[in-house]
């Protein structure tokens, strides 16, 4: 228990001191890389807590796929020279409103933290873990019987998001040449080819 | 103190949701690290969930925390799209610049 503890308090210190520099730190590029691992320290947490299949999807999805997205659009755009800089230039009106409101959410969240005791077998229900399969296997049993519909839901949602990406950043290049498969596909032997009877000494005159 | 409960993980879903919303409000020169503070709330939101799930015996909060993945996925992609057509057609992506609904 004493090795838990330990590993809550590592996992959980890297994570909220990497958070913290994502929002300050000078460079776009550094702030995704902390996002990174911000993303690795809480998928060992979740791994840690006996969530595995999930701690694994975040490893995978969020570093493999969103992360590196971001660090793709940050090269893209060449926003390297666009500093972020809080306090320096010219002062924004919104830093006491931000630093109040979002104090407060956190004092809020805080409080409910503290009063609050859970109440033992309140409700009832019918997707208790189970100890002797693994997390996989009843998240498995679960999502595919039970919540098939939000299952393919989220399918509908991602490919929705897919189209809508392609779509927004899709643009029509002038002056390039491609091929078009409906001029290719409906030419006619017809108007393409023409049998020309060629006469001796007189050779064929090609018009055009 | 020693031993990990429940209110150590809330505790640190509402640091990081914290740090996320403080991230959105005084961040005023690149909009992608607001999109960065989006994915860090969505991410307290997760660690919130699974503990509820773990603490209290039930799975169904990691079924949601998976489609919450599934949506924030998704979130990002849209939004980096819409941060690359902005940056195609006016060339900067500074918050201060874009004023354009005078808002």
């Amino acid at each position: 228990m004493i090795i838990h503890t330990i590993f809550f308090y590592f996992f959980s210190v890297i994570a909220i001191f990497s958070s913290l520099m994502v929002i300050t730190s000078r460079s776009t590029i550094n702030s995704v890389f902390f996002l990174i691992l911000d993303f690795i320290s809480v998928g060992c947490l979740f791994i840690m807590v006996g969530a595995e299949f999930l701690g694994m999807i975040l490893l995978i999805v969020y570093v493999g796929a969103v992360a590196v997205l971001f660090l793709f659009v940050v090269m893209m755009l060449n926003v390297a020279e666009q500093k972020q800089s809080w306090f320096i230039g010219k002062k924004s009106t919104h830093i006491p409103t931000g630093l109040i409101v979002s104090v407060l959410i956190l004092l809020e969240l805080l409080v409910v933290v503290g009063g609050w005791k859970y109440k033992e077998d309140l409700m009832s229900s019918s997707t208790l873990l189970l100890s002797n399969i693994s997390n996989t296997h009843q998240l498995g049993l679960v999502m595919y019987t039970d919540y098939i519909l939000y299952f393919q839901l989220a399918g509908i949602v991602l490919l929705l998001a897919m189209i809508g990406a392609i779509l927004l950043t899709f643009r029509e290049r002038i002056g390039v040449k491609k091929q078009s498969y409906l001029k290719q596909i409906s030419r006619s032997p017809s108007n393409a080819v023409e049998l020309i009877e060629v006469k001796s000494n007189q050779g064929v005159k090609i018009d055009d | 103190m020693t031993e990990i409960g429940l209110g150590h993980y809330l505790s640190l879903g509402a640091i990081i949701f914290f740090l996320g919303v403080i991230g959105i409000f005084l961040n005023r020169k690149n909009i992608i690290v607001i999109l960065m503070s989006i994915e860090l709330i969505l991410l307290a939101v997760n660690i919130n969930l699974i503990s509820f799930s773990i603490f209290s015996g039930d799975i169904l909060g990691q079924i949601f925390t998976m489609l919450i993945l599934t949506v924030a996925a998704a979130e990002a992609a849209i939004g980096l799209a819409i941060i690359v057509v902005y940056y195609r057609n006016r060339g900067s992506i500074r918050v201060e610049d874009i004023h354009g609904m005078k808002g």
